[in-house]
């Protein structure tokens, strides 16, 4: 272990992280951590693997050197469990950009196809089924009022008379109720203001999803299983990677994809265009033009969590 | 080298008290392992598969474990109800059962600790909890403050239960110096616990139900009705099976003390129940959820009111100072008691908590087989802890068993611990 951190991990959160932005309190950690770690894993005597796994410190306690390890040897088990290479990326924050999402109530029809394309790009588990995107059926009579709510609706054609359909998924607050409850700081907001989850260092204690009031986080109740032909071997490390059982997981705006310039995979597959993304921080973007152009609203605004994503009445 | 020899003699001695017993004794400790086995069983199999063995899911996503962890912290911090007046009045027939109080905490504490063990979906990762060792996000999580007030006041009542016992076993007066202000210090110690747990709860605006200013006074005048329900009879069954001197006077007092606390929790339930109902927003689905049950499911209904009828009999059992004295229908009141507060702060405080959901769906939580046999385990563990530790600590304390002379006769009191 070494004192040195990854430089592009140290600025969003360390800040308000309270423990651990100084480096001698680190390698301290690191020291009992790794001695801790070493006679348990003697104890227990796996692999070297596992070994290393349950060695594995935070995420934004590693250095350089360390991910790259750590991603090797998630390709290493990806590729046995799956018998597939599976990329694991870790494309840093772009600089310049905090990405904003925002969805036009007025024009989804409630068809899903987001919930799904959200499933098959981050790798969710299909047994017991996971899925980021709930899409909420409202009554047209009561507004946003959850009491009239149902994500189970199953008619044979959408959207039904009365009706309309709000879709929600992790807002990406600029103050999330999550990260400060998590205790052991396994997830952070990162600079382009994607609240992420170190998969590797979730306890699962689940308070987390206590604190979430949008029910944007999903616990792995089971062992996640995924067909090696649903596998999308494009992943990233704070993203879709396969995650393992007993930990949180969430919508992470399709990190793998959008630092790189692409679009999410709802945003991409919404046949309607209620979905609309881009740099926040670009007077240009069209998520700018919404902002300007259209009446936004936050979901649950009382709560002060300040989303970066924005519902509004488009047509 | 006199201490060591000392404490390796006092650890060699308490496990030989531990070891033999009448038939009794040994009866109720292979019931308690054998009840641990099946909880043991219940948990490997729960390990094998992962949480999916409970009946808890991403809208209930706490269930039966953290409310017995819940209920039992409020049984921990309740030590303090016999620390306070043993301590601050100096009054004297409380005195000999504060030990008993406080090992009650441990033995919570213990259980507090495994239920919070069994529902993390990592247990291999416990280390990344530990301070130092791993990365506590403190102050920000209300969680991380919970880990560290209840290992330290597990420590505090471990070390003073200790260090009393020990001095009693080696014959030497303790240090009133050292001892006087730890037992002070427990007192805002049992406070911080339950209040910070409340707080674990209360500082959720995302749960409506729970975040309110009322659940920290709440959680404390619960917790000190319920702790000193399970200690009055305890205590009891102590005398009849012990040669400890338990005085009437003592138990009488504690009751009364109960029907003060336990009218306040009435108190609190009612003025929480007012600004719900009466105010009548949105967020009074949670209540109405537990009171009368929401779009037809109804499974809390029973138990709310249950909850509220046995604490309301216990109120007036143990205000009336007839009911109060009279060993019936005081071992009435405190199982009223126990069974009000245990609902309360269980299952009638996390399951409304989280039904509906964030985005208002209902799913009807009750806790699965595994959840059930995994609990009874870790209650028969801290029961386990319990009785060893009495079993050990009450010959001792009685001065029936020292250092120097060994075991006396039974029956035959030595002099009480100093």
């Amino acid at each position: 272990m070494t004192e040195t951190r990854d430089p592009r991990s140290t600025g969003s959160t360390a800040g308000c992280e309270g423990c651990g932005a100084d480096g001698s309190g680190t390698s301290r950690r690191a020291f009992l951590g790794t001695a801790v770690a070493a006679v348990a894993g003697a104890l227990v005597g796996c692999g070297n693997d596992h070994v290393e796994d349950f060695l594995q410190h935070n995420f934004r306690e590693l250095s350089k050197a360390e991910v790259e390890e750590m991603i090797a040897r998630l390709e290493r088990e990806y590729k046995a469990q799956f018998g597939r290479e599976v990329h694991v990326g870790h494309e840093p924050p772009l600089p310049g950009v905090i990405f904003g999402y925002a969805l036009d109530l007025s024009r989804c029809i409630g068809c899903r196809r987001c919930v799904h394309a959200c499933v098959q790009e981050n790798n969710q588990s299909r047994d017991p089924q996971i899925q980021w995107i709930r899409v909420l059926q409202l009554d047209k009579e009561e507004g946003v009022d959850l009491r009239h709510a149902d994500q189970y609706y199953d008619p044979p054609e959408v959207p039904e008379e009365g009706h309309f359909y709000m879709p929600v998924q992790c807002q990406q607050c600029k103050k999330p109720p999550c990260v400060k409850a998590c205790p052991v700081g396994a997830t952070w907001r990162e600079k382009d203001g994607i609240v992420v989850v170190d998969y590797n260092w979730c306890i699962g204690c689940r308070y987390c999803m206590a604190a979430c009031p949008y029910g944007a986080r999903h616990f792995n109740w089971g062992e996640p299983h995924l067909p090696v032909e649903d596998l999308n071997p494009d992943t990233h490390l704070l993203g879709n990677r396969p995650r393992p059982k007993g930990v949180v997981e969430k919508c992470t705006f399709c990190i793998q994809r959008t630092r790189k310039g692409r679009y999410p995979a709802c945003v991409e597959i919404c046949p309607t265009g209620s979905r609309k993304f881009g740099n926040l921080l670009d007077p240009k973007s069209e998520i700018r033009y919404v902002l300007e152009n259209k009446r936004v609203f936050k979901f649950k605004e009382d709560l002060n969590t300040q989303p970066n994503f924005f519902y509004f009445y488009g047509v | 080298m006199d201490i060591l020899r000392n404490l390796a003699s006092f650890l060699a001695d308490s496990v030989r008290l531990v070891l033999r017993g009448n038939r009794a004794y040994r009866i109720w400790v292979a019931f308690l392992l054998i009840l641990m086995a099946a909880g043991g069983l219940a948990y490997a199999n729960q390990l094998r598969h992962g949480l999916i063995a409970t009946h808890m899911r991403d809208q209930v996503s706490w269930g039966f474990y953290i409310g017995n962890f819940t209920f039992l912290v409020g049984v921990a911090a309740a030590a303090i109800m016999l620390v306070i007046p043993a301590y601050v009045y100096d009054w004297e027939p409380i005195k000999e059962i504060t030990i008993l109080g406080e090992m009650l905490a441990i033995a919570a504490l213990v259980m507090c600790l495994g239920f919070v063990m069994v529902d993390i979906g990592r247990p291999d990762r416990f280390w990344h909890i530990m301070p130092l060792v791993g990365r506590l996000n403190w102050p920000q999580s209300m969680l991380a403050w919970d880990v560290l007030v209840l290992n330290a006041y597990l420590l505090l009542n471990w070390f003073v239960v200790t260090y009393l016992l020990y001095c009693a076993y080696t014959g030497k007066h303790y240090i009133k110096k050292l001892v006087l202000p730890l037992v002070l210090l427990s007192i805002p110690m049992a406070v911080s616990i339950h209040t910070v747990t409340a707080y674990l709860y209360n500082g959720l605006a995302a749960r409506p139900f729970w975040n309110s200013a009322i659940l920290a006074p709440k959680f404390l005048a619960s917790a000190f009705c319920s702790g000193p329900a399970i200690l009055l009879i305890l205590l009891q069954i102590l005398r009849k099976t012990t040669p400890l001197r338990i005085k009437d006077e003592a138990i009488f007092k504690v009751a009364e003390l109960m029907a003060y606390t336990m009218g306040f929790n009435l108190f609190l339930t009612a003025a929480e129940a007012f600004k719900e109902f009466y105010s009548n927003t949105e967020h009074v689905v949670f209540s109405q959820y537990l009171y009368f049950g929401l779009k037809g499911h109804t499974t809390l209904v029973p138990y709310a009111w249950a909850s509220v009828a046995c604490g309301l009999a216990a109120f007036l059992l143990f205000l009336i100072p007839k009911t109060r004295t009279n060993w019936v229908t005081l071992n009435l009141g405190c199982l009223l008691i126990y069974s009000s507060v245990y609902i309360e702060k269980g299952m009638g405080l996390i399951i409304p908590g989280l039904t509906p959901d964030a985005l208002g769906e209902i799913y009807e939580y009750r806790p699965s087989t595994t959840e059930i046999f995994v609990a009874a385990g870790i209650f028969a563990t801290g029961f386990l802890v319990f009785t060893l530790m009495l079993k050990a600590a009450v010959p001792i304390m009685l001065g029936q068993h020292t250092m120097s002379r060994g075991s006396l006769p039974s029956g035959e009191a030595g002099d009480p611990i100093p």
